[in-house]
């Protein structure tokens, strides 16, 4: 059984014991040293001890420190925000698509509107991927389209149809006069008229765009700054579940 | 001395599978142009600046000239004749002040003929041959520099990216890294620039997840770095990508800025950006001709294969593709000490005997391409959160180049996959390097793998495997098998991919001077230094290796820790 109130674990139940280390602009030296154990104690760490120190260049010391930290974790105050759907990996994500849809998963993406800023829908689908992930194209049962910059949306209508997409991703970087949103809002209109509820399940990102939007833009998923590509596939396997 | 024992005649038939391989792909090359090429020539040719008037933000003056010749009256006859006879008929003194009138609407352009086209031609090739007496000149400048500062006093040199965004910020932590220990600064990308079907103009200061590439924060880093060299005692090189879109300008900007090496592959941006694989055969030949004329040293993407599929399984693509780079780099006249083919420490710790099959893999690469300046790649893909085993598996990544003998040791970071490096990070990174090579700085010497051993063996299967690749390549056709996604899982077809309309097939009266004055191993036309004789001999080496049949792997060096140094 768990107990309520916790401290870090060094070697000795309730000493509290951590480790860190940082860098300070300042010349190395024993003013350095001191201006560490101040950092530390700060930073709740009593008693601190820097146990090593060493220059880089002339005006930057590193510092590794031990110390007891003063606070105490309350566990029944910790709260996590559950993610609706698993984090999957690409093998998973391939399986899961094999599994439920016995083929490919076609999604189709672009950057709408005047937008010619591909880099977020490249990070995505590209296959170099961003932020050490692999984009889409990766993987193996999906099939990516990449439309690219300034696809109208009567273009990317037609093309998520004649490919029969399931998902449909676009882009929008540039937030001029709030384009970010009326090109989205006109988007996931032009699918609905189009195909109904036969539509494929649209995504919007961009660094603007906050994830509360999702409603209010006619999508079903919006995705903000420092999505990775991963994040978009899982969620893509969790929307197709939700509609088989 | 070899260590692996490979059969010369299954060498000698993997070059000659590369070669034919190869040959239809350089044909295409030679008959098509593209809109970097014409830009590319005109760079040399002097044209700088950009528009800064234009609705659409800062268009290089380059794009401009080169995009309304196309509309006015095509590429097919380069962009050359177009441009000079223009020159002259207005009476203008510079490329930069066509480009004005052409952004005024001034000019129509027109393919000249007759003593036009002559007169043209003829100011075209002084103007080019003028910039490429730039790049001649800084090319010695480098002999001379390096001559004075000197070489890096070990090998593998130590390469170091930075990558912030703003030159100014680069250029501070690139001088530290250099007093650190540090002998080649490589400034990354801001992403997404190989898609960009332009170089940006001027210093930048706001890049995403690495800094522009344009010819100021050439000149900048460059300067920057010929100070920190006089400080350090030693030539501190300097790198930049010349893949994407804009190879081909991009590899002129560096012979015009005294770069010292450039990222150029022949496949990365088919398979991994999705560029049309016309496009970038056509700029990638090019551009490694500008390369092999300046002295620069090419750096390839193999890295990238093992990062998108299973190190131990894909490690013959590595090899294949190794093949297809030397021989396209050859055949644009970059000899093999310009030629830093790319490997990288990519298995999965978890796989047992990993570190043995890393040594077997990276002495492949050290003993198909002795005279090659092989680049050595950090693990990037089994990197965790978890720093201190990350810190681990960079000294085992650090003691393999070592033992194996890498020429280009790209440092390792702890936080790879975690955070853009800190300061402390590339400091420790460096210390692990300069441990690993002071304590184990001569046990190349007492490495010997055993006859018949798991590291001979499986280097063996390796070199098999990718022959047996390049035999169905040969069979289906590069490109085809390029659409067929035998590279990774990518299928790129030869009519699809980013930049497909920039590219032109050129006519019986199609006229480049630069191309003209660059075939032919990149040799100047003027009197050649001790170095330039150097090359031309490597390039006969080559010549005659590739002539021979199946005898010529016989002609190597058999010492090949000479030929490392």
């Amino acid at each position: 059984m768990t107990k309520r109130h916790v401290r870090p674990y060094g070697d000795t139940t309730g000493d509290g014991m951590v480790q860190v280390s940082f860098t300070l602009p300042v010349p190395p030296g024993p003013k350095a040293d001191g201006a560490a154990l101040q950092l530390a104690t700060k930073m709740g760490l009593d008693p601190a001890m820097v146990v090593h120190s060493h220059g880089i260049g002339d005006s930057f010391t590193f510092f590794v420190v031990y110390g007891s930290a003063s606070h105490i974790v309350d566990l029944d105050a910790v709260t996590v925000v559950e993610r609706e759907y698993p984090l999957l990996s690409p093998s998973e994500v391939n399986g899961a698509v094999r599994k439920s849809l016995r083929r490919k998963l076609v999604v189709v993406g672009g950057c709408i509107g005047t937008d010619a800023h591909t880099v977020g829908i490249d990070a995505i689908l590209n296959i170099k991927g961003f932020a050490g992930e692999k984009g889409l194209e990766y993987y193996r049962e999906l099939r990516v389209i990449n439309l690219g910059a300034q696809v109208s949306v009567p273009e990317l209508v037609k093309r998520a149809r004649s490919e029969k997409a399931d998902a449909v991703l676009v882009s929008q970087v540039v937030t001029q006069r709030d384009a970010h949103i009326l090109n989205t809002r006109e988007m996931s209109a032009a699918f609905n008229e189009a195909m109904g509820e036969r539509r494929p399940v649209l995504i919007a990102g961009g660094p603007r765009f906050d994830p509360l939007m999702a409603g209010e833009l006619g999508v079903d998923r919006v995705f903000g700054r420092g999505t990775t590509p991963g994040e978009v596939a899982s969620f893509l396997v969790h929307a197709m579940k939700g509609n088989a | 001395m070899a260590l692996l024992d490979l059969d010369p005649d299954v060498v000698a038939t993997a070059r000659r599978l590369a070669a034919l391989a190869a040959e239809p792909v350089v044909d295409i090359a030679r008959a098509h142009t593209t809109v970097a090429v014409e830009r590319a020539t005109l760079r040399l040719a002097g044209i700088t600046g950009a528009d800064t008037g234009h609705r659409a933000g800062d268009v290089p003056w380059v794009n401009r000239v080169v995009d309304t010749v196309r509309e006015q009256c095509g590429l097919e006859h380069g962009v050359v004749t177009p441009a000079f006879h223009a020159l002259r008929e207005h009476d203008l003194a510079t490329l930069t002040d066509l480009a004005e009138a052409t952004a005024a609407g001034q000019i129509r352009y027109r393919v000249p003929t007759g003593a036009d086209a002559r007169r043209a031609a003829k100011a075209g090739r002084t103007a080019v041959a003028r910039g490429l007496r730039t790049v001649d000149r800084n090319r010695a400048q480098r002999d001379r520099l390096v001559a004075r500062h000197g070489d890096p006093a070990q090998r593998p040199w130590i390469y170091l990216i930075v990558a912030t965004g703003d030159i100014d910020e680069d250029v501070v932590q690139a001088a530290n890294a250099a007093r650190a220990g540090a002998d080649v600064i490589a400034v990354i990308r801001s992403t997404g620039q190989s898609l960009l079907d332009y170089v940006p103009e001027g210093a930048t200061h706001h890049g995403f997840a690495g800094t522009y590439a344009t010819q100021e924060n050439f000149r900048i880093m460059r300067a920057a770095m010929d100070e920190v060299s006089k400080e350090v005692g030693r030539y501190i090189r300097v790198t930049n990508y010349a893949s994407g879109l804009c190879m081909p300008e991009i590899a002129v900007l560096a012979g015009l800025q005294r770069l010292d090496m450039m990222l150029n592959d022949s496949m990365y941006g088919i398979l991994f950006r999705d560029i049309n694989p016309i496009r970038t055969f056509v700029d990638q030949r090019f551009s490694r001709q500008v390369h092999a004329r300046a002295g620069i040293i090419i750096n390839t993407g193999e890295d990238n294969y093992l990062t998108t599929a299973d190190a131990v399984e894909a490690a013959h693509t590595v090899t294949v593709s190794q093949l297809l780079n030397e021989h396209f780099a050859h055949e644009a006249g970059l000899p093999d000490e310009l030629l830093g083919l790319g490997h990288a420490f990519e298995i999965n710790p978890e796989v047992p005997e990993s570190f043995r099959l890393e040594l077997a893999h990276a002495l492949l690469a050290r003993e198909l391409f002795p005279d090659a300046p092989l680049k050595w790649m950090p693990p990037t893909k089994h990197m965790t959160g978890d720093v201190w085993k990350g810190y681990l598996l960079d000294g085992f990544f650090n003691l393999a180049g070592l033992l194996t003998g890498q020429s280009i040791l790209l440092v390792g970071m702890m936080t790879e996959a975690v955070v853009t490096p800190f300061l402390s990070d590339r400091d420790l990174a460096l210390g692990n390097v300069r441990y690993v090579l002071n304590a184990a700085a001569g046990l190349r010497e007492d490495f010997r793998p055993a006859p018949g051993g798991l590291i001979v063996k499986r280097a063996h299967q390796v070199l098999d495997e990718a022959v047996d690749l390049l035999d169905r390549i040969v069979r289906d056709g590069l490109l085809p098998a390029i659409a067929d996604g035998t590279f990774g899982l990518m299928k790129r077809p030869p009519d699809a991919g980013k930049g497909a309309d920039g590219v032109i097939e050129k006519a019986d009266g199609y006229l480049n001077p630069a191309s003209d004055l660059l075939e032919g191993a990149g040799a100047p036309e003027r009197s050649a230094s001790g170095l330039m004789s150097a090359r031309r001999r490597a390039s006969a080496e080559h010549a005659k290796r590739e002539d021979a049949g199946s005898a010529q792997g016989r002609e190597r060096p058999e010492n090949t820790e000479g030929a490392t140094k």
